[in-house]
């Protein structure tokens, strides 16, 4: 015989710390089981997509910034190849190798905060964390020589990027590239074998392929329930083409494939970033003779990267004026959340918080 | 790469299986009724060789003579993407069918475009605001939104 208890409604978040940000979820519990789920949103939005409509094609890259603020160099990436793809820009090889490199970083950097804040939520407090920080500031010290900027960069313009590199920042990369694989070692003989998180991670929160690939899945998410899709490989923009790396992917799509599914990307983005360094040509980091203000034809690009939480896609339509008739933002910690109900119904209060911090959403991104 | 399927050629495609449904085909995008909407959809997710199993994204985009519903369509299993359409005239009581039952990744995405810029998709199980609050006035994507003046700030001096 089993027994029922009377379901009840519990509201986790707005103001809540694993809620990585200002986020709401309506649970139904019965007893301590899940059994039904709304995510609640909306608490961060800014309207970008109609505060991009008002501001010149240029000035939409501070906005992008905002978005993914963990991510902002791979923003501007996303924005600034849907702008040049509207008005037929070309970019200089070399501009093309200083993005993948700040891309690539940036994506270091934001898998670092995702895996980091996971083991929080799952209970490693602040340790974990403070392992990854260290590396993340690392990285923000490259952007800072680049750029200026530690969070809110506008590095990319449309056409290249706003400076060329600083001399000093290519031996500081180097540096780091030298030194980073011996950091995730670290965190892989650290974490990845730990007893209690493979305990709570291992079977649990199983997004299955066909699921997350009918949910509109992208990113780790869906590479963790084995399904190779990654668009550096699948549609290379800039000179994916021209790197040799290899998409990890999953087993079976739970929690843990999730985490080492990132972990892994980690150590690919050092490759890349190798190659670049070897690779990087000289020449100019911006198209030349490009107009103060930028009118692309009537017509409509829809440019997309892949960005350390998954598939970011600008939809721009173009009116000939200097601003964006309309700007859509597809991004991905929105769009994942869509699967987060049926990866959670049926699993504990506790395996809730882990499985919600496996997806790393960010909520400027989901608000925008 | 992924491979680019032309206007055309999904509309000569479509153009078999349901005469009335293509309207325009440009570039990489084709146009068709709403009322087909629903068909066509589902034939060209479940069509040998086309397969759109993956919905990249949904958009809309206020034209003022028109809505224009936007579907980013993709195959992960054979690498090739194409653009779907959709205009809706009614600018009182805008919809479109909802393809929630096709891709389940449509769910926030339609319900966003519901709250922002109001066009209503039919069929979708929970037809409600998600990024502003229940009993918000108007949709503030639409090119002739206009925001109320705040009491608040015309009192200050």
């Amino acid at each position: 015989m089993t027994l029922k208890t009377e379901p009840i409604l519990v509201n986790i978040g707005p103001q809540h710390p694993s809620t990585h940000g200002v986020f709401r979820m309506r649970v139904a519990f019965d007893g301590e089981v899940v059994v039904d789920l709304e995510p609640v949103f909306g608490y961060l939005h800014r309207g970008s997509e109609k505060l991009a409509e008002e501001r010149t094609y240029t000035q939409v890259i501070t906005l992008t910034d905002r978005l993914d603020y963990l991510a902002s160099m791979t923003n501007n990436q996303a924005y600034v190849l849907a702008a040049e793809k509207l008005a037929g820009i070309e970019v200089p090889l070399r501009a093309k190798y200083i993005r993948v490199i700040m891309a690539e970083l940036m994506r270091i950097a934001s898998h670092c905060m995702g895996i980091g804040f996971f083991l929080n939520d799952l209970g490693a407090f602040a340790s974990p964390i403070m392992y990854m920080f260290r590396e993340r500031e690392k990285i923000l010290d490259l952007f800072e020589v680049v750029c200026g900027a530690r969070i809110t960069y506008s590095y990319m313009r449309i056409g290249g990027t706003s400076h060329d590199l600083p001399e000093e920042f290519l031996p500081a990369l180097k540096r780091f590239v030298k030194e980073m694989p011996g950091y995730i070692d670290e965190y892989d003989a650290l974490l990845s074998e730990n007893e209690i998180l493979v305990a709570r991670t291992k079977n649990v929160g199983i997004l299955p392929a066909q699921k997350a690939i009918n949910c509109s899945a992208t990113g780790p998410v869906l590479r963790a329930s084995g399904v190779p899709w990654d668009l550096r490989k699948a549609d290379p923009y800039e000179i994916y083409d021209r790197v040799q790396f290899d998409i990890p992917v999953g087993v079976q799509g739970d929690t843990y494939d999730r985490f080492a599914v990132r972990l892994e990307e980690m150590r690919q983005s050092v490759r890349i970033v190798e190659q670049c360094i070897e690779q990087l040509p000289p020449g100019s980091h911006i198209a030349p003779d490009l107009p103060a203000l930028i009118r692309p034809p009537v017509g409509d690009a829809y440019g997309r990267v892949e960005s350390p939480k998954g598939e970011l896609g600008f939809y721009l339509v173009s009116d000939t004026s200097i601003s964006p008739y309309r700007c859509k933002i597809r991004s991905p910690s929105f769009i994942n959340l869509t699967a987060l109900r049926d990866m959670t119904v049926g699993w504990k209060l506790a395996d809730l918080i882990v499985i919600f911090g496996s997806i790393d959403i960010n909520m400027g991104e989901v608000d925008r | 790469m992924t491979r680019v399927l032309s206007g055309q050629e999904i509309a000569a495609q479509l153009h078999q299986a349901f005469p009335e449904a293509v309207v325009e085909s440009k570039g990489d995008s084709v146009w068709v009724t709403p009322e087909a909407l629903g068909q066509v959809a589902r034939h060209l997710k479940e069509t040998k060789g086309l397969e759109f199993d993956f919905l990249t994204g949904v958009s809309g985009v206020d034209y003022l003579d028109y809505f224009e519903v936007v579907y980013h369509l993709t195959s992960i299993s054979n690498n090739h993407m194409t653009v779907l359409k959709t205009r809706c005239y009614d600018r009182e009581n805008p919809a479109v069918p909802s393809v929630v039952g096709l891709w389940q990744g449509a769910d926030l995405q339609e319900r966003e475009i519901y709250d922002l810029m109001g066009i209503r998709f039919e069929g979708h199980p929970n037809m409600k605001r998600v990024m502003l609050w229940e009993g918000f006035q108007g949709h503030p994507l639409r090119k002739d939104f206009f925001e109320r003046p705040n009491p608040a700030v015309e009192a200050s001096p």
